[in-house]
């Protein structure tokens, strides 16, 4: 077990560094920052003393060895555009898209459990088709044109909710959150709902495969011949077999949540990571596209090896020690 | 380690030539979903390639712009005596035109970038599957941790590094699709490669460029072709995204995805039609091919046969 964490660890630092020298040495390429953050009737003598002050008067790899440096002792650079650095310039934006995101688990969770169980449970039933009609549509729509459609039913046509930003936030037990205010709650619940479709399909796809499995297995018979009620037979032991995969699925699913929650943020004008990042590849931000993707790549191997070893836990069968 | 052999399946071996095609027809169209479906794939091509004669309007011809008759509402008639079915744009434009330009550029992004993907990617899984050993293992490595991250993030991260244009949005698609078909492939050429048709071939002292392209991957298409189908529309969605993003396809050339995000600040005052319209006509792109794409899994997949 510890073997194949370290294993996993050292395999991790190997891909962000890699994946650090690809940004890095791309986002060189894109342009000159300097045509963008200088003002365009600037002279030479002011040109060079900006450059200087950014450091892109120097080879690429010495910025890329100053980067590197300063990664490790985690300064990522400052943002051109905020003037501040931008590891903190992201952090300050991640409460938001975290609350986003785990809201749309939460739905996509709540919602495709038991929507799913139904549609393996009676599969050739009316609803059950109707749910996995509904999946279908799930998978095939794009996020952001749903974000827009929601947009006009319920803030423009409606009226019942507001069409975009984050609302205001209060404190509790020391987190500062849009969760804990009525208005907040009211803001946030269209961009979740937004993000959470994708999964809640998923979700609902991966439990109907379960049940519809697990159903025909002999210890379901054999609890039902034992004199067991359906219920407990469905809620107690079948569910506990499909949790193995929804979890394992759903754990690896975070990072992608995280990454698509730029989509959802971009629409509903949320002020998370993901629309800074958009607003950084706007305006050429360097420091800010790298030091997100660096967030977001040591995001990722967390997430990649929490699930790992969380599987293991809920499932003895697996044995980690085999693998590594 | 190549897989085990899979037990041949003598009975399923079909006839050849047209007795084939004609079963493969009967199948795929048990299904009246499936069907429908591939009414809309081909109602869609139709509409992309003919868009020239069909579409009442020239979008990006100025001349026939009326900028006094921007933002019609849907059925309205325009000075000039035409009905604009779907309403105009800011700018004037038919969005019924707009769409089916649109269509168009959306198309083409998706299935220019998945053919090249498609031919990259089969080249190097096939290579991989073949050479075998460290070089597989590579190859098969940077397949994972490439498909480990979301292909929203990393198309998202080549156009940072990229800039825009229409010919960078397909080189990120090509980039984010090609390890699909890689992995796809290599599974398949690795039970091929252990069959007595590639022996006798070997037999015979054929090279491994002919072995692989001539016998093996005749073999490995039926995964391909599903592959492929529902990488496309995967293409097209994820263009789309990109382009409502501001990041993809130019203003010159907009694809459903621009129409869409330049429709976004008129929803705020009820003027629906602008977005609503191409993204219905993406829905039924993205939910046709996706069907098909099903449908194709289901005949091809000998497991669920019945």
């Amino acid at each position: 077990m510890t073997v194949f964490i370290i294993r996993r660890l050292m395999q991790s630092v190997v891909v962000l560094f890699a994946m650090s020298a690809i940004v890095f040495f791309g986002v060189y390429v894109v342009g000159n920052p300097v045509e963008i953050l200088v003002a365009p009737d600037a002279d030479e003598a002011e040109r060079a003393r900006s450059m200087a002050a950014l450091g892109l008067d120097r080879p690429v790899w010495a910025q890329y060895l100053a980067f590197v440096e300063n990664a490790l002792g985690g300064d990522l650079g400052r943002s051109f555009v905020f003037g501040i650095p931008a590891i903190q310039l992201i952090l300050q934006r991640m409460p938001a898209t975290l609350e986003l995101v785990i809201i749309s688990f939460v739905i996509a969770i709540g919602l495709g459990i038991p929507l799913g169980m139904y549609a393996g449970y009676r599969p050739h039933s009316a609803g059950a088709k109707a749910i996995m009609a509904g999946s279908i549509l799930g998978f095939s729509l794009p996020t952001f044109w749903v974000g827009l459609m929601l947009i006009m039913i319920f803030a423009v046509e409606l009226g019942l909710l507001p069409a975009g930003g984050r609302g205001p936030v209060a404190s509790f037990l020391g987190m500062q959150s849009s969760l804990f205010t009525w208005t907040g709650l009211g803001h946030l619940f269209l961009p979740a709902l937004n993000l959470a479709l994708f999964k809640l399909a998923l979700v609902i796809r991966l439990t109907r495969a379960g049940m519809r499995e697990t159903m025909l297995l002999d210890y379901v018979k054999y609890a039902r011949a034992k004199g067991l009620s359906m219920q407990r037979v469905v809620f107690v032991h079948v569910l506990k077999n499909i949790m193995i995969p929804i979890v394992t699925v759903l754990g690896l699913e975070l990072g992608s949540q995280i990454a698509f929650s730029v989509v959802t943020e971009t629409v509903f004008a949320w002020p998370g990571m993901g629309k800074l990042i958009i607003e950084s590849i706007d305006k050429l931000d360097r420091p800010v596209i790298v030091a997100y993707l660096l967030v977001i790549v040591v995001l990722f191997i967390v997430i990649n090896l929490v699930v790992d070893v969380l599987y293991s836990v809920l499932d003895p069968r697996v044995r980690l020690a085999a693998k590594a | 380690m190549p897989e085990a052999v899979l037990p041949a399946e003598a009975a399923e071996i079909p006839a050849r030539g047209e007795v084939t095609w004609l079963r493969f027809w009967r199948e795929f169209a048990e299904s009246r979903v499936a069907l429908a479906a591939l009414a809309g794939v081909i109602l869609v091509v139709m509409a992309a390639l003919l868009a020239p004669l069909i579409a009442p309007q020239n979008p990006y011809d100025l001349r026939q712009l009326d900028i006094l008759g921007n933002l019609l509402a849907p059925g309205s008639r325009s000075s000039t005596g035409y009905t604009h079915w779907l309403g105009t744009d800011d700018q004037g434009r038919d969005m019924l035109s707009g769409i089916l330009y649109g269509l168009r550029i959306s198309l083409g992004v998706g299935v220019v970038s998945g053919v090249f993907a498609l031919l990259i990617g089969t080249t190097i899984g096939l290579f991989a599957a073949y050479a075998g050993g460290r070089v597989e293992t590579l190859i098969m490595r940077i397949v994972d941790v490439q498909l480990s991250f979301p292909a929203v993030l990393v198309a998202l991260i080549l156009l940072a590094v990229l800039g825009r244009g229409a010919e960078k949005i397909v080189l990120a698609l090509v980039i984010v699709q090609w390890a699909y078909y890689a992995r796809t492939v290599r599974a398949s050429a690795l039970i091929e490669l252990n069959k007595e048709y590639v022996a006798a071939a070997r037999c015979l002292a054929f090279g491994p460029a002919r072995i692989l392209f001539r016998h093996i991957l005749p073999n490995c298409l039926p995964p391909l072709l599903v592959v492929g189908t529902i990488q496309t529309a995967h293409a097209i969605a994820l263009e789309a995204t990109l382009s409502y993003l501001g990041i993809g396809m130019p203003l010159t050339e907009p694809s459903l995805g621009r129409l869409i995000a330049n429709g976004y600040q008129y929803i705020l005052s009820g003027k629906y039609w602008i977005s609503v319209y191409p993204g219905i006509a993406l829905l039924i792109a993205i939910a046709s091919i996706n069907l098909v794409g099903d449908q194709l899994r289901d005949i091809l997949n000998p497991r669920l046969r019945r």
